[in-house]
């Protein structure tokens, strides 16, 4: 379990960056946290490792107008605790399922997203809040929607030579809740599926969104709004919890059937995550929903 | 400051524990890797280390060819002809058997070199399952033998087959144990050296290994050298076990071969991919139980068919895992009538051995099934049904038909323990209630005969007696040590027991303290083995619980002898017969006059200083050494019978287990656990084995299987796919109570207590969860459960 060999550098600047990601079989290192075991076990044999880490202005953590910028080096820790966070309650409360603690504080978000394995919690997120990617290369700078970002698993639109410089999360409007949740063999360990999930009650009828991890090879979104609506029906605009778990879970079954799409493996087969998509479909739409009204009312007794 | 609650954890605590990977007791040591077969079965056609030789810093590469030269195949336990060597030598047997070793200079370009050994595999086809394994024309693994069953041996105690005919009603139930590991925390590390000496081979290996040393002329065997000449080395830390090191001795055959090839020490340190793949686990097992059973749930013939899956070797000590449990094999009740059949099954996994528990928690997890499946048919609680059949508390000791003698103990106030501290009649209630209300709630039960201090004589059974060496048979539970003690009055103990963890260095400082009415300070124990100065026999050895119940018996005999020595060289300073003295705070003093007194020191002083004052006769011996032999301990009968061990503890287990519906996630609700280990040497110590096999017995129950694909590829090679519980799934309310029934065959009438809860818990969760789910249609009979395979059993109970 040791590396095969590979050249290291630690560039000052992100042009110095790009720079060498532009020679052949030149590959990024943030966190360590994925890299380091697909090395170790030889899976990845990477001519040369460019380490990230000492430019600063990869390090930045921003608010943006209506956006939240994290940087490259961003570890997925501080994004958890720092107070500019709030303003993207989805990722609060994603974070704390990403691994465990002594994971979150050397792995990177972007690391996260650009590794994009089908089980994480972090692409999800930015699938469901249709988070924007910024590359840059030394071809220049571009701009991806989270949409089209993952290409199957560990698969992304980054090309070779391009650094995942930062990913831009809208921040949340009044009218806005979410919902997050998944199951898990253990504590920490990656999701056997899960769900992400955003509802909006501003406009003339509540919209609701929600992306699946663990249960395809990319992240998965569907716009479940007429099944919100549907079962909104049924229980009236203000429903007790219970309540409207049980009207949307009518509908949960299908959602499930619908986005479910892995061909299982010995922790789960695809039966068993369908009804685990099931249940948390039913419960984190209305948790969503919960937070949506009652983040609206507050914005009306303002 | 607190004192620590072990001697042991100062050290632990500060990154000052001596593990043999941070030690470099050999100068001059080159690193290996070891090159794996990818294959589950194939015929080696050609070995080409040519490339890896010329890689710059490589200095030797061994194949085959080398180890056909020098070692020979490693005796087995029986005389089936699997010849088995450390590395594969005519085809591969499992994935991940080593087939060639690079030497270097460090372990990254062993790893290089590694890839450039060149070998052309012809694959085979493959067979990983037990009973596929067993058809007339499965893939034959070892080709010199008719099939894939290693041996097959028929056992009956009593008139079996009338019983069964003359009986009420039968229950029969087939089951499956799963193959699973304790993972320890260090993995195998070996540091060999081969010197040519002039009586030839002169080897020295380091090595995480804890017994059994019945291994230590099996390793010399394949050398070919006298045990002698091989020195074993333990480090005081090894890092954990629970038995999975044992099966650490093959490598140490492997690197000493390449040392010689090397011309220099040679180390290598597993790494966790290998140990996943390679190194070893409790075997899996299919079985039958059968019982014959009167309308009140009493149980009178037991049939019992076993057959384990040993993987691509039978790897002494295998088929052990069949045996140890022989004296044991009616568990906590009377039966006097069993007929049993055991079978070990070769197949193209990896090699099988030791796991705490060893065999008990496959036994149990049919035994304990059975009962309740027993109290299902006849419509009684299961608790009932184990009343009316545990061994009465009047009966020991308890002779068992399969020749175990239980030596003490009080099952059913055990068990009233375990069901009195879940207030077992209210839980009943709320289960009935919650079973009103939809939910899915079920309570387990286990009661167990929990063997310690094993009689390793069991490995004889394998062989049918028409074939045993007549004064050629094996037993023995013996454990050593000696006692020092310097010219300060500081004494020294040295363990022949190689601990993992356990806490023995705390336990025996305390015991000579107490004994030798010194301050524990003025003890110190030392735990590191080495044989060629630490006494030492077959026997020896961290297995089996042998600490608390054998180590601890010679310990005071050895201090015994010293507190005689002590009170001689007391009595001359003071002038009073040594028979009037005592030893205590630190003194030697008169009995009815402390006022009279010489420190222990000065005692210990004058035998070392001034032997000539002492009385004529006496020799001035301050160093002891004891074994204790338990003649209770004997080979097998010419009957096939055997006291597989010399104490017999017991579990009690009740489990409350819940299932959410949505998820099918299992929870424990709580855990009420009696232990009866015979007197408690330590508390804390005991609670820590408690814990540690609870935590065992979840893996095994919940979380942790060696799994495999048809085609023999396994499928829980890293620790994303083979799931340990962490400490995050091992919280949950645990009501640990404890028994003292001493053993009359020990000096301290304790018993092993290290082992007891991983052979039950896997079985009491089981029934629990067969419990919850019985309204459902559901059947459990095979391990981990979790959602996913819950989620099966329903869809399945379903007609889906
Ligand atoms: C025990 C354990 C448990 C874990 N559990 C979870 C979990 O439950 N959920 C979860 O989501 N993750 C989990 N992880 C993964 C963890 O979140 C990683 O930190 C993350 O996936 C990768 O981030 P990193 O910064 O460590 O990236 P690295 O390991 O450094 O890199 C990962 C990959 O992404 C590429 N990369 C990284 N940053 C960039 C960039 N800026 N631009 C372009 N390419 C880049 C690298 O080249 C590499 O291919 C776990 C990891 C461990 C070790």
């Amino acid at each position: 379990m040791k590396a095969a060999p590979f050249a290291y550098v630690r560039p000052g600047s992100v042009g110095d960056i790009v720079a060498e990601l532009a020679r052949d079989g030149s590959k990024v290192i943030a966190g360590g946290q994925s890299l380091v075991p697909v090395l170790a076990m030889r899976l990845g044999r990477p001519a040369q490792l460019v380490d990230i880490n000492a430019v600063p202005e990869l390090n930045q953590l921003m608010r943006d107008n209506g956006s939240l910028r994290v940087g490259a080096t961003v570890r997925q820790r501080r994004l958890q605790g720092d107070e500019l966070s709030a303003a993207v309650p989805l990722v609060r409360l994603a974070l704390p399922w990403v691994g465990h603690r002594e994971i979150r504080s050397r792995g990177t978000v972007c690391g996260s997203i650009a590794h994009a394995d089908p089980a994480a919690e972090l692409p999800a997120v930015a699938c469901c809040l249709e988070a924007t990617m910024v590359l840059a290369s030394s071809r220049g700078t571009r701009e991806i929607p989270a949409a089209e970002f993952f290409t199957g698993a560990l698969s992304t639109a980054v090309e070779p030579d391009e650094l995942l410089a930062e990913v831009v999360f809208p921040v949340a409007k009044p009218g806005e809740g979410f919902g997050f949740g998944e199951f898990a063999r253990r504590h920490g360990d990656f999701a056997l599926a899960g769900v992400a999930v955003r509802v909006r009650t501003s406009g003339a009828a509540p919209s609701a969104r929600l992306t699946c991890f663990g249960v395809s090879d990319v992240p998965v979104t569907a716009d479940v709004s007429g099944q919100l609506r549907a079962a909104l029906d049924t229980t009236g605009p203000v429903p007790s919890r219970a309540a409207l778990v049980g009207a949307l879970a009518e509908h949960a079954g299908d959602i499930a059937l619908d986005l479910v799409d892995t061909a299982g493996d010995g922790h789960a087969s695809p039966a068993y995550r369908r009804r685990l998509i099931s249940g948390l479909v039913a419960r984190e739409v209305t948790s969503a929903y919960l937070k949506a009204t009652r983040s609206e009312s507050e914005r009306g007794s303002r | 400051m607190t004192r620590l609650a072990r001697v042991e954890d100062a050290a632990l605590l500060t990154g000052q524990g001596r593990f043999l990977d941070d030690l470099d007791p050999l100068p001059g040591t080159l690193v290996a890797a070891v090159v794996r077969s990818p294959h589950a079965h194939a015929r080696i056609r050609s070995v080409d280390l040519e490339k890896a030789r010329r890689l710059p810093g490589v200095a030797a590469v061994i194949g085959p060819e080398e180890v056909l030269a020098t070692l020979k195949p490693f005796p087995l336990s029986v005389k089936t002809p699997h010849p088995y060597y450390p590395t594969a030598t005519d085809k591969t047997r499992f994935v991940g058997e080593p087939v060639a070793v690079v030497v270097a200079s460090d372990r990254y370009l062993a790893e290089d070199a590694a890839e450039l050994v060149e070998i052309d595999y012809e694959p085979l086809p493959a067979v990983v399952r037990t009973d596929l394994a067993m058809e007339p024309d499965a893939p034959l693994l070892h080709d010199e033998s008719e099939g894939n069953v290693a041996t097959d041996r028929t056992f009956a105690f009593g008139e079996v087959d009338a019983a069964f005919a003359d009986a009420r009603h039968v229950v029969t139930r087939s089951y499956s144990f799963p193959r699973y590991s304790s993972m320890p925390m260090e993995c195998y590390v070996v540091v060999a050296d081969w010197r040519d000496g002039a009586d030839g081979p002169e080897i020295t290996a380091h090595a995480n290994f804890h017994g059994p040393f019945s291994m230590a002329p099996v390793v010399a065997g394949s050398l070919g050298i006298p045990t002698s000449s091989l020195r074993l080395v333990v480090p005081a830390d090894i890092g954990g076990s629970f038995g999975i090191k044992s099966a650490v001795y093959p490598y140490i055959s492997l690197m000493a071969l390449a040392s010689k090839h090397a011309g220099r020490p040679v180390r290598w340190t597993e790494d966790r991919l290998e140990h996943l793949l390679a190194s070893s686990s409790g075997s899996d097992r299919l079985m039958t139980f059968e019982a014959a059973v009167d309308d009140d749930g009493v149980v009178s013939a037991l049939r019992v068919d076993l057959v384990d899956n040993v993987g691509a070797y039978l790897r002494p000590p295998e088929p052990s895992t069949l045996y140890r449990c022989f004296g044991n094999i009616t568990g906590a009740y009377e039966i006097d009538t069993v007929g049993i059949r055991a079978r070990a099954v070769v197949t193209n996994k990896a090699p099988t051995g030791l796991n705490r528990g060893f065999g008990g928690q496959q036994l149990y997890f049919g035994l304990e099934r059975l009962i309740d499946d027993i109290a299902r048919e006849r419509g009684l609680d299961p608790a009932e049904v184990r009343r009316r059949n545990l061994v009465p508390s009047d009966a020991f000791p308890y002779a068992t038909p399969t020749g175990g003698i239980y030596d003490s103990g009080d099952y059913h106030r055990a068990l009233e323990l375990a069901l009195d501290n879940t207030d077992y009649e209210r839980l009943r209630k709320e289960q009935a209630a919650a079973r009103d209300r939809g939910e899915w709630m079920g309570i387990g039960l286990a009661t167990i005969v929990d063997p310690s201090a094993t009689n390793i004589g069991y490995v004889g059974l394998a062989t049918p007696v028409e074939d045993r060496t007549a004064r050629r048979g094996k037993s023995g539970s013996t454990e050593h040590v000696r006692v020092t003690v310097d010219p300060q009055g500081i004494v020294s103990v040295l363990l022949g027991t190689v601990p993992q963890g356990q806490g023995h260095a705390t336990v025996a400082r305390d015991l000579v303290a107490a004994h030798l009415g010194l301050p524990v300070e003025h003890v110190r124990p030392r735990v590191e083995l080495d044989t060629a100065t630490t006494p030492w026999t077959i026997s020896s050895g961290s297995y089996s619980s042998r600490f608390a119940p054998l180590l601890t018996s010679a310990l005071l005999e050895a201090a015994d002898r010293i507190a005689e020595t002590i009170k001689v060289a007391g009595s001359v300073l003071l002038g009073v017969e040594p028979e009037r003295l005592e030893l205590a705070d630190g003194m030697v003093r008169v009995v009815d006059r402390h006022d009279r007194a010489v420190p222990f020191r000065h005692a210990a002083g004058l035998v070392h200083w001034d032997p000539g004052s002492l009385p004529d006769g006496l020799s001035a011996r301050l160093y002891e050494e004891a074994a204790f032999t338990p003649p209770q301990s004997k080979a097998v009968s010419r009957t096939d019978q055997i006291n597989s061990s010399l104490c017999y503890g017991f579990v009690a287990d009740v489990v409350v287990v819940r299932i959410d519906k949505e998820s099918l996630t299992l929870s424990i609700e709580h855990l009420s656990s009696v232990h009866d280990a015979g007197t408690i040497l330590n508390k804390t110590l005991l609670e820590g084995q408690v814990h540690g096999a609870i935590t065992q017995a979840l893996g095994g129950a919940l979380f942790e299987e060696m799994t495999y694909s048809d085609a023999g590829q396994p499928t829980a090679g890293t620790f994303m796919d083979y799931l340990c519980p962490t400490s995050a799934e091992s919280v949950f309310p645990l009501t640990s109570g404890h028994l003292e029934t001493p053993s009359p065959l020990t000096r301290l009438g304790a018993k092993g207590c290290g082992e007891g809860s991983s052979m039950s818990l896997p079985v009491a969760i089981a029934n629990a969860v067969a419990d919850a789910l019985n309204a459902e249609g559901v059947e459990i009979t095979s391990l981990p459960l979790h959602g996913n395979v819950l989620h099966d059993l329903l869809m399945t109970a379903n007609g889906d």
